[in-house]
């Protein structure tokens, strides 16, 4: 087997999902190279050659490949993918953009967000919000394949020495052109690598509330989320979404406020090792789920669990 | 300027779905189905592309057994002009879609496919992209918004990170996320309407498209079981079992 894994970086530094997807590649086994494609990004190429278990990195640097341009990427991808039995990808945003594109024009069925590794062409993946695991074997000769990130413990930064090797550049299609992005910044740990999640949902009632979540964030150096119905009523940005067609964690803690736990948020976090729901209705789905419910009101128990908390 | 909009015929969002005893499938059988959610957001935004003047014709595609003129039907009642039922009792793939799809398009020249960023069943979100590859377009997923332009259209893109707003030539496919738009119901004149409405009904043969699937899904089952959990009463009791008892914190 050799398996290429498509890294995915921002701003001169590999992103968190990037590891676990490497940690899928090394789970189908045999030599895992790394791309890494984007405009100016030879540091991130020296970092990747430093990840432990990758035998090669290929730099693909040109102005074409800035922001992931899919359209543009997809045919770098296809034209390395014949040396190849297995190409993958983060199954984040910009992993799940374009590795569709690479499928069709190699005219194979990808297998989208793979949370286990059973052998070289045998997968488990989630369907029906994770309701049900599909156990798929594949026979085309070259698996394009999603890695859903929280399925595989990440391999470690350091501990590698690979070489780095320019692959020529494809050109751009013409296509899509990027015109701007409103990205959120913050101090807190990225939402899908974070140890400990705190989320509000509808009971938060308003944007100002969820001040109160991040003041016991700050307590257990956590991050902050949020269910579907929080972000359609403009509580918080879109990027805080857990669930089916968010994003999907598996911390070590989620603390679950204001939020019922429909089936389409409970996708998102019911990996979690020990969840906590914070919920005036007694009879709310959430408790189904958590490890530990608390029934109350949360605008006098959130306030309360930060004092709690030294 | 024609749209193309694909629907599917999904088991409800609300539906607590039932993996089989013999670990082949989901129960499907006497479940509700409707019109995958994002779909209805796909129809809706071309319905208000031709209310905006933007587009001439609304046509609604849909792939399965003959079941799915109801999910057609649907997209009728609510505003689109004519329908097309490829029919097949077989598994349709997102590969298989995509290639049907891209027939329909090379028939209908629309200049904008809408499609859901993904069906809530299978959870793939693939076709939208795998389409666009096919026909050499542009594509812009998980759209919060579309403005329609002069051979191009901008289009803000919700990704991990917040908010991107991209460019894209006409054609183009677009991928619907939650947030487009907020799909009407149809109204009862309209759903009477929609039985008048056309659809036609061609096969996967007819178009040319091998739809074998290429996966073979070796079994379905249940994902892990949680414990049950326990109600606590206070919150220094919550944090004690945190700290002590979970060790988390």
């Amino acid at each position: 087997m050799t398996n290429l894994v498509i890294a995915e970086h921002e701003e001169g530094e590999l992103k968190g999902a990037t590891f676990n997807t490497v940690a899928a590649a090394q789970a189908i086994g045999g030599e895992t190279h790394l791309l890494v494609a984007g405009s100016g990004c030879a540091a991130v190429a020296d970092a990747a050659a430093k990840v432990e278990g990758v035998a090669k990195v290929l730099l693909a640097d040109s102005a074409e490949y800035d922001r992931s341009i899919a359209e543009n990427l997809a045919p770098l991808i296809v034209g390395l993918a014949g040396g190849y039995s297995h190409v993958l990808a983060p199954a984040t945003t910009f992993g799940k953009n374009v590795m569709p594109r690479v499928a069709a024009m190699l005219d194979a069925q990808q297998i989208s967000e793979i949370t286990a590794v059973v052998s070289d062409d045998t997968f488990d993946r989630p369907i029906y919000a994770g309701n049900a695991i599909a156990t798929v074997q594949s026979a085309d000769p070259v698996k394009i394949i999603t890695v859903r990130a929280t399925g595989f413990d990440p391999v470690a930064a350091e501990g590698g020495s690979a070489a780095v090797e320019a692959v020529d550049a494809t050109g751009s299609a013409g296509l899509t052109s990027f015109v701007s992005a409103e990205i959120s910044k913050s101090e807190r740990p990225e939402l899908t690598a974070a140890r400990i999640v705190i989320s509000g949902g509808r009971g938060m009632q308003s944007g100002d509330n969820f001040a109160m979540l991040e003041k016991v964030a700050d307590k257990l150096g956590a991050a902050v989320g949020a269910s579907r119905a929080a972000v359609d009523a403009g509580f918080v940005p879109n990027d805080y979404q857990v669930g089916q067609t968010g994003k999907i964690v598996a911390p070590d803690l989620y603390i679950a406020v204001g939020i019922s736990g429909a089936i389409q948020h409970l996708a998102g976090m019911k990996d979690s090792k020990v969840i906590v729901a914070i919920n005036k209705d007694e009879e709310a789905p959430i408790f189904q789920v958590a490890d530990y419910g608390i029934v109350g009101d949360l605008f006098n128990l959130v306030p309360e669990l930060e004092e709690e908390l030294e | 300027m024609k749209v193309l909009v694909p629907v599917k015929r999904v088991i409800d969002y609300n539906v607590k779905i039932r993996v089989k005893a013999d670990q082949t499938g989901v129960e499907t059988a006497n479940v509700k189905m409707s019109m995958n959610p994002f779909d209805e957001i796909s129809i809706e935004e071309a319905i208000r592309m031709k209310e905006a003047g933007s587009a001439t014709e609304i046509i609604a595609a849909s792939i399965g057994p003959q079941q799915c003129q109801e999910t057609i039907r649907t997209a009728l009642a609510m505003g689109a002009d004519r329908g097309i039922l490829v029919q097949t009792d077989e598994e349709v793939e997102p590969l298989a879609v995509a290639k049907i799809l891209k027939a329909l398009a090379e028939k209908e020249s629309p200049q904008v496919v809408i499609a859901g960023k993904q069906a809530i069943d299978d959870d793939s979100n693939q076709t939208g992209q795998m389409l666009a590859a096919l026909l050499g377009w542009s594509q812009a997923t998980y759209a919060s918004k579309i403005e329609l332009g002069d051979g191009k259209a901008t289009i803000i893109r919700e990704v991990d990170g917040g908010l991107e707003t991209v460019e894209v030539t006409l054609p183009t496919v677009v991928t619907t996320d939650l947030r487009l738009n907020e799909p009407r119901y149809a109204s009862l004149p309209n759903i009477m309407k929609a039985k008048k409405k056309p659809i036609d009904v061609m096969s996967p043969e007819d178009l040319g498209v091998d739809i074998t699937p290429r996966l073979k899904t070796l079994k379905v089952i249940d994902p892990p079981k949680r414990d049950s959990g326990v109600i606590v009463e206070t919150i220094a009791e919550l944090v004690d079992k945190l700290k002590n008892e979970a060790k988390v914190i």
